[in-house]
């Protein structure tokens, strides 16, 4: 009996070993399938934008099934994601990272969301050569490791707010101005820091306020002060939605009055919606907005990406969810431009990506950032109490004219 | 290192008020926590998310087109009964047991309030809109946003109310008397059962109040309950358990460090200080009491 149970053991573990080996080595390419990896914040503080990016990713993976799929070696495939939520946790992103690739054995991966879980995955897929796609990473610093196969289809952190920079010159006749600036204190909202450091620098501008907000901090009272008593030309503020939503909400109370205010994550904040007329004249970075120009075969023009999410998800896609889609056709157009499943033919592949989308045109730098699509800004405007986001710069897509200087608190209704 | 602040007497001012008004708002959470501390003997980790609780609720009638402010209203009823439930089903279990246990149990409560707030409410950073306006002062070189003034006003009100109930009402009585001692307080004939959850309630519904206040003066965000439990923390430690005038002279001073602390040292050193100041006052303490040890030999 012993001997039996013995043998049994040994049966059973050898089925399970030899299925193991089986699966991850043919698990890239499942029958008809390509399975692309994803660790995702599901749950946890990011997990708000976890979902615009998970719904990104699936509207464009049904588009492209839907569509045709994939064609390699006269045989065309299909997309297919395995997802794990990594709570928001940089850890947890690493550990999944390592289990999507040695249990799952995927052999392509998808981004997670922001630029801190991006940074604690990368050093895996380095580590095993798999080539990652990513679409919410935009922090420099990801850029400058020498990764080889990380590829971010959005533009770095830094350029975030440097053409805001520009534009305040502009308006002051082409002299440097006086820039007053918060940031929180992480990885990505100090990339963007590092981007106005090099405007001034260029512009010749004098930088007259620093702060760097600690990130358990919801209150700019002392900040603000500082900026009404200065006087600044531009006040630049990056803290997430956090740092939009309380800017906001200060400066409106405490009625500091400056000519520019410049910021990020205003639409991830709803800014428009949560603060009404308060948010009046803000100027927001943005990576896409749905009224840019530009065009693919898969979703068509941004308007109609936005009008088919909105079908889909129900609510208007936020820019999380437009690069989202956008690395799956980057993926796409690598693996039938490689016409092979070599990781290092993919890899070399999406190095040689010049392509457009309906989110902007991509072609990868050396460090793996996308150098081919500029940031744009728009300008929150109301009319009554109705709100809405308008592109004011760069000036080829511009809708709207740029309002500057804005208006005292005094003279506003 | 910055000193705009002394170059300009108005800066001085705005920060003092600014402090003031926002130490009396951390003055009502920790007296909160002074309170079931001193009772129970619980230091409740869960304090900021119980906070953070009590704004979402406020932030919940005003996405109904009801006023936020009657959020310090309706938060507080609601939370006290959410704190008598938490008493029942954790807090009872815990409360004669180890300091650590009581730490570890809260803990557990913080992480499920942050999960379960997050899946309600979404992880959206919210705020709720009060339209009170802004005083100015000073030909308009200070300005105070009428939203705090509200809130430090609300906190002054109930701290008073809760200071009246506890000496006149019976229940008041009988909380004071567990608080001293528990075991002659239950031969006398109190409920201590019934007392330990009805502070525990007062002090979720305290909390109410505060993140009531919260969501129209600040923002909120299922996970930043945490620097208000530490706030708390430190402003008991200071202060002491069960004297309420010292909570409210630390809370204030708290805020008016902080605000100065950003001006002078610059704003990334504002929370650091003020853990900075939490070590600098236990080594006090411990130098104090170590001396006194000393004398008694």
């Amino acid at each position: 009996m012993n001997k039996i149970a013995k043998l049994f053991v040994t049966f059973i573990s050898a089925i399970t070993l030899a299925l193991v080996s089986f699966t991850s080595s043919f698990a890239k390419v499942e029958g008809e399938y390509i399975v692309l990896g994803s660790a995702i914040s599901l749950t946890g503080k990011y997990s708000s934008n976890g979902v615009h990016t998970q719904n990104g990713y699936n509207m464009a993976v049904d588009r492209i099934n839907k569509m045709g799929g994939v064609e390699v070696q006269g045989k065309k495939y299909k997309f297919e994601i395995i997802y794990y939520d990594d709570e928001s946790n940089p850890k947890r992103a690493a550990q999944l990272a390592e289990r999507l690739i040695k249990q799952d054995g995927v052999h392509y991966m998808l981004g997670p969301y922001s630029s801190g879980l991006t940074k604690a995955i990368a050093p895996v897929t380095e580590k095993y050569k798999i080539p990652m796609v990513e679409a919410n990473g935009a922090s420099r610093s990801l850029f400058t490791k020498g990764y080889k196969y990380l590829f971010a289809v959005l533009s770095p952190a830094n350029q975030y707010l440097e053409v805001a920079i520009d534009l305040a010159v502009e308006k002051n006749g082409g002299k440097g101005v006086k820039i007053a600036q918060a940031f929180e204190q992480d990885a990505f909202s100090q990339d963007v820091r590092l981007g106005i450091l090099d405007a001034a620098k260029r512009t010749g501008s004098e930088i007259i306020i620093d702060d760097k907000l600690p990130k358990e901090l919801n209150d700019m009272a002392a900040t603000l002060a500082k900026v009404k008593a200065v006087k600044p030309d531009v006040l630049v503020v990056s803290g997430h939605t956090k740092g939009a939503l309380t800017a906001i909400r200060q400066i409106s109370e405490m009625k500091v009055d400056v000519p520019m205010l410049a910021m990020t994550h205003c639409d991830a904040a709803k800014l428009s919606k949560q603060h009404g007329k308060k948010s009046e004249f803000a100027l927001c970075a943005s990576q896409w907005h749905k009224n840019l120009s530009y065009k693919d075969k898969f979703f068509g023009s941004g308007k109609k990406y936005a009008k088919d999410f909105q079908k889909e998800f129900g609510y208007d896609p936020p820019y999380q969810s437009a690069e989202s889609s956008a690395a799956l056709l980057v993926f796409k157009d690598a693996f039938e431009r490689a016409n092979s499943f070599d990781r290092d033919a993919v890899r070399d592949a999406l190095v040689d990506t010049e392509m457009q989308t309906f989110y902007g045109n991509i072609k990868f730098g050396p460090g793996g950032q996308n150098v081919a699509k500029p940031m744009i800004l728009f300008q929150v405007r109301c009319k009554g109490d109705d709100c809405e986001n308008r592109v004011v710069a760069p000036t080829k897509w511009a809708s709207d004219k740029f309002y500057h200087p804005i208006p005292k608190w005094s003279e506003r209704s | 290192m910055d000193f705009l602040i002394f170059k300009a007497p108005m800066l001085m001012i705005q920060a003092s008020l600014d402090g003031i008004l926002l130490g009396i708002l951390f003055a009502l959470i920790a007296y909160g926590m002074a309170l079931q501390w001193g009772v129970m003997n619980i230091i409740n980790i869960a304090q900021g998310d119980l906070v953070i609780l009590g704004g979402y609720i406020a932030y919940t009638i005003y996405l109904w087109g009801i006023h936020p402010a009657w959020g310090v209203i309706i938060s507080p009823i609601i939370m006290f009964f959410v704190g008598w439930v938490l008493y029942k089903l954790v807090i009872n279990k815990v409360v004669d047991r180890d300091l650590f246990i009581s730490i570890l149990a809260t803990f557990g409560i913080a992480i499920v309030f942050q999960q379960l707030m997050n899946f309600i409410f979404g992880a959206d950073v919210v705020v709720a809109q009060s339209e009170y306006g802004t005083t100015m002062l000073f030909d308009n070189s200070v300005t105070l946003p009428n939203s705090k003034i509200f809130s430090a006003f609300i906190s002054v009100l109930y701290a008073i109310a809760l200071v009246i109930y506890m000496r006149k009402s019976k229940l008041g009585r009988a909380i004071r008397a567990t608080a001293q001692n528990a075991r002659a307080a239950k031969i006398l004939g109190v409920d201590t059962e019934k007392v330990y959850a009805a502070t525990f309630g007062i002090n979720a519904a305290l909390c109410g109040i505060a993140g009531a206040l919260i969501s129209i003066t600040l923002t909120l965000h299922p996970y930043v309950g945490l620097p208000y439990t530490v706030r708390s923390f430190m402003i008991v430690i200071v202060a002491g358990l069960g004297n309420l005038p010292a909570v409210a002279v630390s809370g204030m001073g708290l805020g008016l460090f902080e605000e100065f602390a950003d001006y002078i040292l610059g704003t990334e050193f504002r929370i650091g200080a003020v853990f900075l100041l939490l070590v600098l006052i236990l080594v006090y303490r411990r130098f104090k009491l170590s001396k006194k040890r000393e004398y008694l030999k």
